[in-house]
């Protein structure tokens, strides 16, 4: 697209313009490049300090009590947490999420019902996760769901692997509804047409024409999500119960696990920085470059899926 | 597409079935999610009615201190021993002074920063500046709630707090660094990233061709872009201001970092003390207050504060949708949500 347009003002031709338009360009430069100072800045400074402060050993090994910050142990116990969480938040979200889009854009019969339906969803995009935290907590101490996590004298626990995802699939909720919706409305309808009239039913078209045609965009969405579950930390004090280590409840393997407590990254950082409990910057600085490198990760399929979406074209 | 539907429905009767099962799923989960989802504003409003009753419409104005206000009701029993007085101004002044500064500094130095990267930025600064912004934007808040108690706040404290300024108000207040000036710039910087990338991705969907048109009919390449590129990318500039307000209302964590830990309103005639006094909005107050969760006065008192904080942030939503509706005459730009 840029290719097509002419090279950018230089400062001769912008030397006849009027003063206001002069000084428009003037200021949108000095932003622009304070704005790569600043950035630049930022992420040499996290490097800087996370590479000098992360051992390699931090990685497997679990938090641990000490006398200083090179007895206290790694981070293990959250790197699993912060997996742990993020997959089961996607493990509800993607199929609901798929399940909406699909809803919204090849059926959405009644209208009104779709409008609400699309208000709500594009509403809650943006409700504060510390609002869905609190509610977490209320709506996992409740009976019905105490066995999702520990109980003592018959009063749930209500923080757990379980409540943390549960609470947290509401994050990635909308943003893989908007992106799987804007992948499916990208393809044109005479490729529905065309699977119509090879006999097919509407439900056999979605299954096997247009959502393989929206992959990207619905692994767009998913890894777009992943990072804002990975990132939030309200939601993770409130309700993964806030132990340094894995604390199983139970001696099922794996539910045991899911129904127990940990930490995430997120929310050990916030330990770790002067104003948390456990107020060691330096394993604070080590944990944010392993939570910055996974999110880089992530940005990183983002882009991949994102160029593949814009190769497919249809004619 | 339709005509097909009923043609299919007509011609293929035992498929039908299997068909509208299919819809008929899709359907019962959709409403399944949407009635959760207001199924949940309606129990936090509910929970938080308690609060809002005892204290009438006095719950939004000042008087007193609002963390004796709290610590009361934390320790008052349940039943008719409890006290819901509560008067969350000051936390309602702080969130209101974080939001809309961050908000205001970062859509103009936003606005201007999209603008340099679509269209007057060198090739490969645009290559690098793109990839870094999305990068940017995804960094979790915790990061940077980091960095800013690490570094902005010792800064602060250091080199922008007198002592003759600290002395004149320890009686009222203890001055760290934690500030109001502390939260505004991190939140600045955490929520610019979202606005360039949503405000970029609009003005680069504008048409080639009205710019050139503009081009040669002899107007400058500044003015060109600014009234026709910008107005015609509206909607992404509302799409992402609104999404950029949301995460700097419900932000919680990062604040409780860098803004500091008690419920002070700043005070704008107080001059340059303003900007170096702490302060701690309706979000930072629930996760600060979150250990007293077992008193039932303190929960309903939190959800109270929950509900106004979600209200908030649906009828932003709600009204960022309804200013958009309009500007979409030509075409749409900046239609997702990212």
């Amino acid at each position: 697209m840029s290719a097509t347009s002419a090279p950018a003002p230089t400062a001769a031709d912008a030397a006849a313009w009027r003063l206001r338009d002069r000084l428009g360009l003037a200021f949108a430069w000095l932003m622009g490049l304070l704005f790569c100072v600043v950035c630049a800045a930022i992420v040499i400074f996290l490097v800087v300090q996370g590479v000098r402060f992360l051992k390699p050993d931090m990685l497997w090994t679990n938090p641990k009590v000490g006398f200083n910050q090179s007895t206290t142990g790694g981070f293990l116990a959250e790197i699993v947490g912060t997996v742990t969480v993020t997959a089961i938040a996607l493990v509800i979200a993607v199929p609901v999420g798929v399940g909406v889009a699909v809803w919204l854009t090849e059926y959405g019969r009644p209208t009104g019902l779709a409008r609400v339906v699309e208000s709500t969803v594009e509403m809650f995009a943006g409700a504060p996760s510390i609002v869905l935290a609190l509610f977490g907590v209320i709506l996992f101490q409740a009976p019905f769901l105490a066995f999702l996590s520990a109980t003592t004298q018959g009063h749930a626990y209500g923080k757990s692997f379980f409540a943390a995802g549960t609470i947290l699939s509401l994050l990635a909720l909308p943003i893989i509804v908007a992106n799987v919706r804007e992948g499916l409305r990208a393809i044109p309808d005479h490729v529905r047409e065309a699977s119509y009239a090879l006999g097919k039913t509407k439900i056999t078209t979605i299954r096997r024409v247009l959502l393989p045609s929206a992959r990207p965009s619905v692994i767009t969405g998913t890894m777009v999500g992943a990072g804002h579950v990975i990132g939030d930390t309200a939601i993770i004090i409130f309700l993964l119960g806030g132990t340094y280590t894995l604390q199983a409840v139970g001696h099922v393997p794996l539910l045991s696990t899911l129904r127990g407590t940990d930490s995430t990254l997120t929310s050990f950082i916030y330990a770790n920085a002067p104003t948390g409990e456990l107020n060691q910057p330096q394993k604070a600085y080590a944990a944010a470059v392993v939570l910055l490198a996974m999110v880089f990760l992530i940005n990183v399929v983002v882009d991949i899926s994102g160029r593949k979406a814009r190769e497919l074209k249809w004619t | 597409m339709a005509v097909v539907d009923e043609f299919l429905l007509e011609a293929e009767e035992p498929r039908f079935s299997e068909d509208q099962r299919a819809e008929l799923w899709l359907g019962a989960l959709v409403c399944g999610v949407v009635v959760s989802l207001l199924a949940m504003f309606v129990f936090i409003v509910a929970q938080g009615w308690p609060s809002f009753a005892h204290n009438g419409l006095a719950w939004f104005a000042s008087g007193g201190k609002v963390d004796d206000q709290l610590t009361r009701i934390a320790n008052s029993g349940s039943g008719a021993h409890a006290i819901y007085t509560f008067r969350a101004w000051p936390l309602i002044w702080s969130t209101f002074l974080t939001t809309v500064g961050a908000v205001v500094i970062s859509f103009i130095a936003s606005l201007f920063v999209a603008i340099f990267m679509v269209e007057f930025a060198p090739a490969p600064v645009q290559r690098v500046l793109e990839p870094v912004i999305r990068l940017l934007a995804s960094v979790p808040s915790v990061i940077y709630g980091l960095l800013g108690v690490l570094v902005v706040v010792p800064f602060i404290f250091h080199h922008l707090i007198s002592n003759q300024m600290e002395q004149s108000v320890t009686p009222v207040i203890a001055l760290s660094g934690e500030s109001l000036l502390a939260a505004v710039l991190i939140l600045t910087f955490m929520i610019s990233p979202i606005m360039i990338s949503i405000f970029a991705e609009g003005l680069r969907a504008v048409p080639r061709g009205w710019l050139e048109g503009s081009i040669a009919l002899g107007v400058n390449r500044w003015r060109s872009f600014w009234n026709i590129a910008v107005l015609t990318a509206r909607p992404a500039l509302i799409s992402g201001t609104v999404l950029a307000t949301a995460r700097a209302l419900g932000e919680a964590v990062m604040l409780s970092m860098v803004a500091g830990t008690t419920g002070f309103a700043p005070n704008p005639a107080d001059g340059l003390l303003f900007f170096v006094e702490p302060t701690r909005g309706l979000s930072a107050t629930i996760l600060q207050y979150t250990d007293d969760f077992g008193s039932a006065p303190m929960k309903h008192t939190l959800f109270a504060i929950a509900a106004v904080l979600l209200f908030s942030s649906l009828t932003l939503s709600l009204s960022g949708r309804a200013a958009k509706q309009p500007l979409r005459r030509y075409f749409n730009v900046g239609g997702a949500a990212a």
